[in-house]
């Protein structure tokens, strides 16, 4: 049963897969918290124009993608704050406009250099130890700058009005949030894939919303969430010949349900 | 009509200020020419038909929107920056997320993070400070129970906890009414005057749509809507006697009754 552990590529794809969850299950529970879920499909979908950004104009499509990501994100936050305008109406336009843009690049460039499916999909025979420190750079970033203002970032999940009125710096936070999310979103692509990534922005931290009530176990359970889903993903995923990111969401999601239903009977009990 | 200035007496400071302030949104005069003060230790309210400005006016007050005209000063200081430090805000009940993963501790803690500043965590001493205001609004024995399974009435308590933790001169509420049972709300205004009576230095700025909730607990009423009306005001005939009476900051403004035109309001609750 240990025999997809002894292969090279599953080894890398299980290191990236284990830093991720980590990194996607907290960024989740504020996804979650902050009521952010359709930004995070908006922002890895914009990820798909970043890529094929980088393979028009010859650059590392890791970078062209944090760059693209990090400022459809962030021009979300500003067109979305507009009284004028919903939040959701920004989001539905500029991920569509990344996706259109990404299309358009990809038209021009005219290469087949860069494997656009495997960023949209997900391709864990494509992970190499540069993808997994890159993932563990970034990836503690998030992590400790999430550490850094964590209560603020709670406080304005909870109550942004009120957060705002004693002087938390609640607009610096939502973009400061919205940058954080854009670099996951980056460094999981390979892994899960531009169209799967949303997911994991999500359930983790929803599944874990169900059982929980206190913010500290919320994140444990969101992590434990994550790792079991791509661990588990993985194993499914070799033996039985599935795509990868496609069995880590379906695992992830099956756990929600699961923890819906027990959410609901512990609520009805109590 | 025109605005009307609060006549005052030297004594008490003046916590709030309000000059000849003006607010308008998509063309259209939100707030005019607003005059208001209130003073320390005192207990004022606004009342006003919804549409009148009154979330607009906290909104000032509280350094959330620029007026376009006019000054206003809390504690002799702008709204916002170090001035925030000095006013506690209830927002009404609906605002807080029911299912949100936090104890009532936790929601009072918040209310010391502006405090501690940024990157530090919070300490014992902090924590203790929080349950002793828990304990001041009488939900120290729903310290660890989750927010959202509180009470309308005891969410409202947890969040006076949270508005007082830091100290503030100035407390602001907006519409205290919603969301709690009559029962909640005679207990929420008995906690009121006592929390004033106990913090002597305390101002409250209370903004309802409920008059009769708001006279019968507020030292001062004044009305609202657009500008300000303060009850009576409409009495052409009233001497300078009862001007001062009815202006002067010692004095219970008038009852608010189907008599008060001026403020163009419909009279559903409480007359």
């Amino acid at each position: 049963m240990t025999e997809w552990l002894h292969m090279g590529f599953m080894q890398n794809a299980l290191a990236a897969g284990i830093l991720l969850s980590i990194v996607l299950a907290v960024v989740s529970c504020f996804v979650v918290l902050r009521k952010f879920s359709f930004i995070g499909v908006g922002v890895a979908h914009s990820a798909f124009g970043g890529v094929a950004l980088g393979a028009l104009i010859g650059v590392s499509p890791t970078v062209s993608a944090i760059v693209f990501a990090v400022c459809v994100a962030n021009a979300i936050g500003v067109v979305g704050n507009q009284k004028r305008l919903s939040a959701d109406t920004a989001i539905g336009i500029f991920f569509s406009l990344a996706m259109a843009l990404g299309i358009i690049f990809i038209g021009l460039s005219n290469t087949y250099n860069v494997d656009l499916f495997g960023y949209l999909f997900g391709n864990i025979l494509a992970i190499t130890h540069q993808d997994i420190l890159i993932i563990a750079v970034l990836g503690s970033l998030v992590l400790a700058s999430i550490r850094l203002f964590f209560k603020e970032l709670l406080f304005v999940a909870f109550d942004s009005e009120v957060a705002h009125v004693s002087g938390i710096p609640v607009m610096f936070l939502d973009h400061f949030f919205l940058t954080i999310l854009a670099l996951t979103v980056v460094i999981s692509m390979k892994v899960v894939g531009i169209i799967l990534v949303s997911a994991l922005l999500v359930i983790p931290g929803a599944a874990a919303a169900q059982i929980t009530d206190r913010y500290g176990a919320m994140f444990a359970v969101a992590i434990a969430v994550a790792l079991f889903s791509t661990i588990g993903g993985l194993c499914i995923s070799y033996y039985a010949d599935l795509a990868s990111g496609a069995t880590i969401v379906t695992l992830a999601s099956l756990i929600f349900f699961v923890f819906f239903g027990i959410g609901k009977w512990l609520k009805g009990k109590g | 009509m025109t605005a009307c200035q609060i006549m005052t007496s030297p004594e008490p400071d003046i916590l709030v200020d309000i000059s000849d302030v003006w607010v308008r949104f998509d063309g259209k005069w939100v707030l005019k020419s607003i005059y208001l003060k209130c003073y320390e230790g005192e207990i004022l309210g606004i009342v006003g038909p919804n549409g009148g400005g009154k979330s607009t006016l906290l909104k000032v007050i509280l350094g959330l929107i620029a007026p376009i005209k006019g000054t206003i000063l809390l504690f002799g200081q702008k709204p916002g920056g170090q001035a925030r430090l000095n006013v506690g805000y209830l927002p009404q009940i609906s605002h807080a997320d029911r299912s949100f993963p936090v104890t009532a501790l936790d929601v009072v803690i918040m209310g010391l993070y502006q405090q501690m500043g940024l990157f530090t965590r919070f300490r014992p001493r902090h924590r203790q400070a929080a349950l002793e205001k828990l304990e001041q609004v009488g939900m120290a024995d729903h310290a660890d129970k989750p927010f959202g399974v509180l009470s309308g009435g005891q969410q409202q308590r947890v969040q006076i906890a949270r508005a007082l933790v830091s100290d503030p001169r100035l407390l602001v509420l907006d519409e205290p009414s919603t969301g709690v049972d009559s029962v909640g709300q005679e207990d929420f205004y008995e906690l009121l005057a006592g929390l004033r009576d106990s913090l002597q230095r305390i101002s409250v700025i209370m903004v309802s749509h409920d008059i009769g909730v708001v006279t019968s607990h507020a030292d001062r009423v004044a009305c609202l809507n657009r500008e300000i009306h303060y009850h009576g005001e409409t009495d052409s005939d009233m001497d300078s006697d009862i001007h001062q009476k009815v202006f002067g900051r010692n004095l219970k403004v008038m009852v608010h009754d189907a008599r008060c035109v001026s403020c163009n309001m419909r009279h559903v609750d409480h007359d």
